[in-house]
């Protein structure tokens, strides 16, 4: 029998080439290639009023510099708004290179190509670029005032107004036996993957098409983009993502504008030409996330369960919107959690600023819905004298509402339709596994030792696998060799290895013969992208599908060589045989060898397929209608609306109440995926997410001051977590299969950040008994509050033991 | 010619160096850093840049055995030195094989990589913190806290990275016995 693949933690085959340093990452790409720099503005908000390259020109090495008055054609207009909608109604994106006005600090001015980067960033600094300062608009309170705009013709600098609602929320909110109001804020934050961008492209002329290698999770979409930009042929030009060092959506995003101008340099100096970010332009020239004002009305009974409930968000989304709305309208449909919200209303502003562009970053909207809706019940529960875990668990959606519909709309279109999912199973999981029954022991040991311990917890729904499809590719070949591809790209998420045990499952194959690849469009050409925690769901389901059509192509070809029914055959290790009797087989790459009529016998593999081959019906054709030779499937995944993923998680905090120094010393996860593929890379995501959960909430934050400078733009100084400050993980699983596809997938990339922000804040109220409404917060922001007797008090802690 | 000053600082220089225990000689420019010269000169691009200012440690290699983080040493500096670059962990066994470091083994055994851009960073300094241990005495958290605790990893959460530290020591003290 096959050994079992499918559910198992299969070890990484991406691994034996990343561990030996044999990986491809961008940079590791031609070395030979012409090195890009970029002059960008150091101002956040200017008008460009000259630009002296003069000085720069006899810098040896120099090859060439381009600014805005270079860009010609579709080139010169603005980047494209990827998902436009109705109600983002003043959408602006930029310029590849800037065009008369900055609108925020580290937008590329000048591109400088040059015989390496030494070079060419010599050459950056003796080009000088004149600006006319204008006023400058930080932070969503600025931009609501709209003293200033950010754009001159979006005088309010509001991008868009999204808004749903359930019912009447106001009628409701009025009937409530009880009402709460409140204003919380939470901070800006970044994907930062370990590898910044980059691009390198090569055109060649003989054949005048182009290669390009870009750093990004969305191939196909960064061809697309340069074939309109450039006007060349979708044929004539080829994408791949190589081995890429993290994304976390930040690369989702396309096409930057290093993804159009290294190209076009390419094609223009008939050179290869290489652009690799640095970790300063990763900083204020990418995408950061997070940023919200979000004011919260909430009626309840009075059993704490809810009425209505009433958010106003501001949403900070940057200069641009070239990813649209996304990420709130993610924040507003997710909100509600696991939760039954009998009347909801939801409004958005999503505003202009002089910083960096706000797209995806892991969570996407998630962390900041789950913040206002956690926190509500914090407050529900606090206000009524209830115990946290009670609250949750009276407002739950039971296990047989399924399907539950909120009667929302979601980012991908389609109604926020739950498909399945047990929230009480995963709160009852959650208390065992944190000992929430026991914190006050735990409470009274730590103050013993001056500390004090507090905790909090979290749920959270979550959209995975969004349409609206992805493909699969799976071909055997005479070799025995499995080929599987699928267009969408990996960024450390194990998709070699996770979607070879699908194959390896389905088709009934050693692992080891199965080879994946992602990201390449020469492979294929369909995708949409990684994101949105869709890539298990979306190409697992999809590769799922292409290997069933090969097996069954595969068996019908071998039903006719051994002369059985197909239905009596099945394929283990490789081997076609009769079930229940091994004796009478054929061997998978024989079944690839006769797929194909015409096999000259070039190797043994076709001498020996020629020993099966059936006398042939000359009446018919050799390749019969409808038929294809070879054995191949392809075979694509369109889900009718997404699925929910859903998790709860708890934090125990320790604050030392001489530093205020917050240490998590707990971390509790209880995890829904549905089926899984890998549990090993299930759980390094989640570990993964956890990291960056805590990162949010206590350590990471771009700090713009009110001049849009970013002050913290290096490692130095933007807090990332290293191994001292994420705590351990104790994950606990269920699994609901989701009924929308056929393995029973749901996501898991981004789950274990979610929650984080919202539970470590619950946490620390419960630990210092303080008002805890913005978050991430340093020791030194925890101790002004604490000292500061106006601060808001939360009443005396009820935790543990219910009201 | 260039018309400013820039010194010495892009006169090329001749460096030779046992780079992975072979001798090496280049040419570069004063001001090439290591982690350059590495990866555009030599082309060991197993050693990764994450942020070019010494806090993430993906640049990490060992200068005569000790570990340093290439992009804020010179390549000029290494002159006379012997430099191990992560493709220099593993060792060839009689047949020309390849014998992955116990580190190694254990990063993938773990589940300690994710992209794998911060890896080889880790690896050399994990490796060299095993080294500079008794290798006989169990590996404390304290230590394996030390060893991985300078480096940055976005993927991990650095959980299978520590529990892969435990094991590699677990196989060397194995090896001791
Ligand atoms: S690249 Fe050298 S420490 Fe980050
Ligand atoms: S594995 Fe991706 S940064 Fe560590």
């Amino acid at each position: 029998m096959t050994t079992k693949l499918f559910g198992e933690p299969v070890r990484r085959r991406e691994d034996g080439r990343l561990i030996t340093g044999r990986g491809r990452y961008l940079d590791d790409i031609g070395h030979d290639a012409l090195a890009v720099a970029f002059v960008r503005s150091p101002h956040a908000h200017a008008r460009v009023t000259d630009i002296d390259v003069d000085a720069a020109l006899d810098v040896e090495g120099l090859v060439a510099v381009y600014t805005y008055e270079d860009l010609l054609g579709p080139m010169a207009e603005p980047l494209p708004v990827l998902i436009p909608h109705p109600q983002l109604t003043a959408p602006r994106t930029g310029y590849p290179l800037v065009r008369d006005v900055v609108h925020h600090m580290g937008e590329a001015v000048v591109m400088v190509v040059a015989t390496d980067r030494y070079v060419a960033e010599d050459a950056c600094d003796r080009i000088t670029v004149s600006y006319e300062q204008l006023p400058v608009v930080v932070g969503v309170d600025a931009a609501r005032e709209a003293r200033h705009a950010v754009h001159e013709d979006v005088p309010d600098n509001v991008a868009a107004r999204h808004h749903q609602e359930t019912g009447d929320v106001e009628a409701a909110l009025a009937a409530s036996a009880h009402t709460l109001a409140f204003t919380q804020y939470i901070e800006r934050s970044a994907c930062m993957p370990m590898e910044g961008k980059g691009v390198h492209a090569a055109w060649d002329p003989a054949d005048s098409s182009l290669r390009v290698y870009t750093s990004t999770q969305a191939s196909t979409s960064v061809r697309a983009a340069i074939a309109a930009k450039l006007q060349l042929s979708l044929e004539k030009v080829e994408v791949v993502a190589p081995d890429v060092g993290g994304g976390f959506g930040v690369k989702i995003v396309h096409p930057w504008p290093e993804e159009l101008l290294v190209p076009m340099a390419a094609i223009a100096l008939q050179r290869p030409v290489k652009w690799t970010e640095d970790r300063r332009e990763h900083f204020i020239s990418s995408a950061h996330e997070r940023q919200q004002r979000q004011e919260i009305r909430v009626g309840y009974d009075d059993d704490g369960r809810l009425t209505a409930l009433d958010v106003r968000i501001w949403h900070d989304n940057g200069a641009y919107t070239p990813y649209g709305i996304i990420v709130p309208i993610v924040t507003a449909t997710q909100l509600v959690g696991p939760y039954v919200v009998p009347t909801y209303r939801v409004r958005v502003d999503s505003v202009y600023t002089n910083t960096v562009i706000v797209t995806p970053y892991r969570g996407a909207g998630r962390p900041q819905g789950c913040y206002a809706m956690e926190r509500t019940m914090d407050r529900i529960a606090q206000e009524r004298g209830l115990d946290r875990a009670e609250v949750r668990a009276r407002n739950l959606i039971q296990p047989d509402q399924f399907p539950y519909d909120h009667h929302l709309t979601f980012q991908d279109g389609r109604p926020v339709i739950y498909d399945s999912g047990d929230y009480p199973g995963l709160l009852d999981k959650l208390t065992a596994l944190v000992g929430w029954s026991g914190v006050e022991e735990r409470r009274a040991e730590a103050t013993a030792r001056g500390k004090l311990l507090g905790i909090g917890m979290a749920m959270y729904v979550e959209g995975t696998g969004p349409g609206p499809y992805e493909g699969g590719h799976v071909q055997v070949l005479g070799s025995g060799k499995v080929l599987v591809s699928t267009g969408l790209t990996s960024q450390g998420q194990g998709h070699e290895t996770a979607f070879a045990q699908i194959v390896a499952h389905e088709l009934g194959v050693p692992i080891e013969d199965v080879e994946v690849t992602t990201g390449d469009t020469r492979r294929f050409g369909y995708a949409v992208g990684t994101f949105a925690s869709r890539a298990a769901v979306m190409s697992g389901n999809a590769i799922a599908l292409a290997a069933r059509g090969v097996k069954e192509k595969a068996l019908r070809i071998a039903g006719e060589a051994l002369e059985v029914d197909p239905s009596d055959l099945e394929i283990d290790e490789g081997l076609v045989q009769v079930k229940g009797t091994p004796g009478i087989s054929i061997p998978l790459r024989t079944v690839a060898v006769l797929s194909n009529p015409l096999r000259y016998a070039f190797d043994e593999a076709a001498k020996q397929a020629t020993q099966f081959a059936g006398p042939g019906d000359d009446s018919k054709p050799p390749v019969a209608a409808g038929d294809a030779p070879g054995l191949e499937h392809v075979d694509y995944y369109s889900p009718v609306r997404s699925t929910f993923a859903s998790g709860a998680h708890a934090a125990v905090v320790e604050i030392d109440t001489l530093t205020w120094e917050i240490d998590v010393v707990q971390y509790a996860v209880v995890h829904d995926c549905g089926t899984i593929v890998n549990p090993m890379i299930v759980e390094g995501q989640v570990h993964g997410g956890v990291a960056q959960g805590v990162g949010g909430a206590l350590y990471e934050r771009m700090a713009y001051d009110a001049d849009g400078q970013l002050q913290n733009a290096s490692f130095m100084d933007f807090l990332m977590p290293y191994a001292s400050e994420v705590p351990d993980i104790d994950i606990d699983h269920q699994q609901t299969p989701s009924p929308l596809n056929p393995l029973g997938l749901k996501g898991a990339g981004e789950a274990g950040v979610i929650p984080g922000t919202a539970a470590i804040a619950s946490a620390i109220e419960d630990a210092t008994g303080r008002r805890i409404a913005a978050m991430p917060i340093s020791p030194t922001e925890l101790y002004d509050l604490v000292r500061d007797d106006a601060a808001g008090r939360v009443a005396p802690r009820r935790t543990g033991a219910m009201a | 010619m260039r018309n400013r000053a820039m010194g010495q600082v892009d006169q090329e220089r001749t460096v030779s160096a046992v780079v992975n225990g072979t001798p090496r000689e280049f040419t570069v420019p004063a001001r090439r850093l290591l982690s350059d010269a590495l990866r555009h000169d030599l082309g060991l691009t197993g050693t990764h840049v994450g942020c070019e200012h010494g806090v993430c440690g993906a640049c990490t290699v060992l200068l005569d055995g000790v570990p340093v983080r290439s992009c804020l040493v010179l390549a000029v500096q290494v002159q006379g030195a012997a430099v191990t670059t992560v493709e220099g962990l593993a060792r060839s066994d009689h047949q020309g094989g390849e014998v992955l470091h116990p580190v190694q083994e254990a990063f993938r055994e773990c589940h300690a990589l994710q992209c794998g851009f911060c890896t080889p960073g880790f690896l050399m300094t994990i490796a060299a913190g095993l080294e500079a241990r008794d290798p006989a005495q169990p590996v404390t958290d304290d230590e394996v806290e030390d060893m991985v605790g300078g480096n940055l990893c976005r993927c991990t959460g650095y959980a299978n990275i520590k529990k892969a530290v435990h094991h590699a020591a677990a196989t060397i003290r194995e090896a001791t016995r």
